[in-house]
């Protein structure tokens, strides 16, 4: 964060010496660079923006605020308290359920509450980033390479068969199943990456319809199999599978505080995941060859970089990310497949990994991010009775301001200055 | 115009080479056609295959031997292969639709003839119906994309606009207790997002795929708000539309075939075939089709002429969001008569398939539509014979088909050249 407000506040006294002096200040330079357009404003613009507009449909989503406004000319104030009750408590139910609630902090120092509930709403947080992080970097690894992988979602339910399975037919000592049924996630998720990125290299046909295609494909199969001998639960009826033997799951990091904190092993191979595609894409030679194929295929032709390749590599790569996505749910919380088993955790990672900026821990920072707007969103759901659906606005606006850096600008009239965008080669179209 | 050039100076220099797409294609078909008379012959039975061309399944039928008819089908679709290698170019479009179709009958005595006793006829009017009927909103959705993205702003958001359309006009046909009313009020759920899309894309220089997949989020989150705290809680009250009125030709809908399919309809049906006519004579015989492909290929160029580019693109991407919320009026208004969280799922990205398939066309988004919808409904009717193939196997059967498509069959698909980059003046 230091890093981007300097340079931002740099770029500006060279952009902006024919306007106004520097202030001399450090005060002064500081709420300057602030108040520049630079990525971590306009992020945090974006999101209070989006929180802006999720009030205002919670207000007008309320009967009760609905009812005063027909008369809010003769007594306006009413609609306005009423308006604002809701919505400032929907919004501390929201952060008490994804950060911490202040009342469980005190009955716990005061010996009548337990740390779980203290921990509670951090660990749920941290247990939906999880994945998120590993489906949001599918998405930005792709995008870096000039793919729109749509497919995450379908990658991911790929990936959680393939742990699942790995999970309940092998006999595996403690220890190595749990890697092997990572690995098998990874590899499902990988190889169904690798359809649309072979169909892309070899035929030309666009990843956007193929992966879109392949979700529904993937989908139907997780709803065939989980019914069939030797899968299903056979003590279940309905259509849920076996569960994974406890040796392939996921260790709860605070299991020894209480049985309800969920965060498990699953964040730290997010973040371990994180690195190393970091790393990859910094340092290696292939991270090196994508980011070239993303920016300018044709370039990359031309000095030699086979691009048919880098498609098929970039697309098992990022399927298999997803698969691993896919992979800690089912190992983590969700124990068994059903046909809803990753919930919409893949479509989600797309909004991770734009968020992000298709930069792996802004990725991180995203998933967190939404994990938090997750965990928050299932207390505002009980506690206020504003449906779950709304964090999904709140996300999708995040997004639309956020790559829309000259709107946010627009309305908080910013001054103008460098904003990471999204540039890749995606404007090029289809 | 530079690819053309360099595509004729690679034909000149490069070597007539045998084995083009099309002998590939040929051979690929071949290969499947054995394929089937040996798997299909070995697996049908004896059992009569029957096809009526009704749209049930009494009255006369067309039969044959189960065994007999998918070797002879399957042969037949071998020999159409057969025949793409001695004819190369020519004549490729119809060996191609022939050896499908055979190979599809040779299919289809396998699934019958296994069927149980008075379960083995496939009524072909019943198909044609539901297969046009299911192709309504893609065509609907791949009718809006031509619109966008003809003048070059792409428009994944497709979906999005589908479900606003579809939530609207539930919500606004129950409370004003008129289907028409709803009707219209999908159109405004349409062209919300596409105002969206048209201001983010045009005015504020977003990534427009990136823009359209989030536009879609925005759409499902916030139909699916409103459901859960206006529709969930009173039913009655805002969410009960009526189905739209079945409006028959008189004469022409006892047509076989044909006339359940055509003329058979709805505002929907009838809707979009005077849309997709409307946008084919408007995009390729008006003034404002010219500067609309104009825009699509080189906006400078138009732009120097004296062509409005932006304001042609509003103008487009808003009519277009209209259209699409319209097809989104038929998912509450004829499929169901209620409004579902989600309950488009994925069709808008299979109309955007749809448009691409058909090559940025309307007539041949309108075919590449019509195709999805014979594959659903012919997944429906094998369901409904019980086929031993699981259904969510045949469910599988309209994406599967559509990756073949797009990647098999179609070769590379050529946008139009701007799609996609946004125009900013000087």
């Amino acid at each position: 964060m230091t890093e981007q407000t300097t340079a931002t506040a740099e770029d500006l006294a060279a952009a902006g010496a024919d306007q106004l002096p520097p202030p001399k200040t450090f005060a002064g330079r500081y709420l300057r660079a602030m108040w520049t357009a630079n990525t971590v404003t306009v992020t945090v613009l974006a999101v209070l923006l989006a929180l802006i507009i999720g009030g205002i449909l919670i207000a007008i989503s309320d009967e009760s605020v609905r009812a005063s406004f027909s008369y809010f000319f003769s007594r306006p104030s009413d609609f306005f308290s009423l308006s604002w009750d809701k919505v400032s408590d929907a919004y501390a139910q929201l952060f008490r359920g994804s950060v911490v609630d202040p009342a469980a902090v005190q009955a716990a120092a005061n010996g009548s509450g337990t740390w779980e509930r203290v921990f509670f709403p951090i660990s749920e947080t941290l247990t939906y980033a999880a994945p998120l992080a590993l489906t949001g970097l599918a998405f930005a690894l792709a995008f870096r390479g000039g793919l729109f992988n749509i497919g995450v979602q379908g990658q991911a339910i790929m990936g959680a068969v393939g742990a699942a399975l790995a999970g309940f037919l092998l006999p595996l000592p403690v220890g190595i199943h749990l890697v092997v049924a990572l690995v098998f996630g990874a590899a499902f998720g990988g190889a169904y990456g690798f359809v649309p990125g072979f169909l892309k290299a070899r035929t030309g046909a666009h990843e956007v319809i193929t992966t879109i295609m392949l979700n529904y494909v993937a989908l139907f199969f997780l709803g065939w199999l989980i019914i069939q001998k030797g899968i299903q639960d056979p003590e279940r009826s309905d259509a849920i599978s076996k569960p994974v033997d406890d040796s392939a799951q996921l260790t709860h990091l605070l299991g020894f505080l209480g049985p309800s904190l969920r965060v498990n092993l699953g964040i730290v191979v997010a973040v371990l995941v994180v690195a190393a595609v970091a790393w990859l894409l910094r340092r290696s030679t292939f991270g090196f060859e994508l980011r070239a194929v993303g920016l300018n295929p044709e370039a990359s032709r031309t000095a030699g970089i086979g691009v048919g390749s880098t498609y098929v590599l970039v697309m098992t790569a990022a399927g298999a990310l997803a698969g691993l996505g896919g992979a800690t749910i089912v190992m983590g919380t969700a124990v068994s497949l059903t046909g809803a088993v990753i919930g919409s955790v893949g479509f989600d990672g797309l909004l991770v990994g734009l968020l992000g900026r298709a930069k792996p821990w802004g990725v991180l920072l995203a998933a967190l991010l939404f994990g938090a707007l997750q965990a928050g969103g299932n207390r505002m759901q009980s506690f206020s009775g504003i449906s779950l659906e709304l964090v999904g606005v709140i996300q999708a606006l995040i997004v639309i301001f956020v790559a829309a850096p000259a709107l946010v600008k627009t309305v908080f009239r910013l001054r103008p200055a460098k904003v990471s965008g999204l540039g890749t080669g995606m404007s090029k179209g289809w | 115009m530079t690819a053309s050039t360099v595509d004729t100076a690679q034909v000149v220099v490069e070597p007539v080479r045998y084995w083009t797409r099309q002998r590939k294609v040929g051979v690929g078909l071949a290969a499947a056609g054995v394929l089937a008379a040996v798997l299909f012959g070995a697996l049908a039975t004896a059992q009569k295959a029957e096809f009526t061309l009704a749209e049930t399944i009494s009255g006369s039928a067309i039969g044959i031997n189960g065994t007999v008819g998918a070797v002879v089908f399957g042969a037949l679709a071998a020999l159409a292969g057969g025949a793409m290698l001695v004819t190369a170019r020519r004549a490729f479009g119809w060996l191609l639709g022939l050896g499908i179709v055979a190979a599809l009958i040779s299919f289809l005595c396998w699934q019958l003839s296994q069927a149980p006793d008075n379960l083995n006829t496939i009524p072909l009017g019943s198909v044609a119906h539901s297969s046009v009927t299911l192709a309504l909103p893609l065509i609907l959705g791949a009718l809006a994309g031509v619109l966008c993205e003809r003048s070059a702003v792409i428009n994944v958001a497709i979906e999005g606009q589908f479900l606003m359309g579809a939530f609207a006009a539930a919500m606004f046909a129950t409370l004003a207790g008129s289907v028409w009313i709803g009707i219209l009020a999908a159109g405004v759920g349409g062209l919300i997002i596409g105002l969206l899309l048209a201001v983010l894309a045009i005015r504020f220089l977003v990534d427009q795929v990136v823009l359209g997949v989030v536009l879609n989020v925005f759409a499902l989150g916030l139909t699916g708000f409103l459901y859960e705290q206006l529709m969930a809680k009173d039913q009655s009250r805002f969410n009960q539309p009526t189905f739209v009125p079945e409006w028959d030709i008189p004469g022409l809908s006892k047509i076989p075939l044909l006339g359940p399919a055509l003329f058979k309809g709805n505002i929907f049906l009838y809707g979009a075939i005077a849309l997709v006519i409307l946008i084919h004579v408007g995009l390729f015989y008006t003034r404002w089709g010219l500067r609309t492909r104009a825009v699509g290929e080189h906006p400078a160029a138009a732009d120097t002429v004296g062509v409005k580019v932006l304001a042609l693109r509003y103008r487009n991407v808003l009519v277009g969001g209209v259209v699409a919320g319209f097809g989104g009026a038929y998912f509450t208004l004829l499929s169901t008569t209620n409004f579902n969280k989600n309950m488009t799922s994925g069709l808008g990205f299979v109309a955007l398939a749809a448009l691409i398939f058909g090559r940025w066309s309307p007539i041949g988004s309108m075919l590449a539509a019509l195709f999805f919808g014979f594959c659903s409904a012919l997944a429906v009717s094998l369901s409904s014979i019980n086929s031993p193939i699981p259904s969510g196997f045949l469910n599988m059967l309209p994406y599967i088909a559509t990756i073949v498509a797009v990647a098999g069959l179609v070769g590379r698909v050529r946008a139009p050249a701007a799609d996609g980059t946004p125009y900013i003046k000087g």
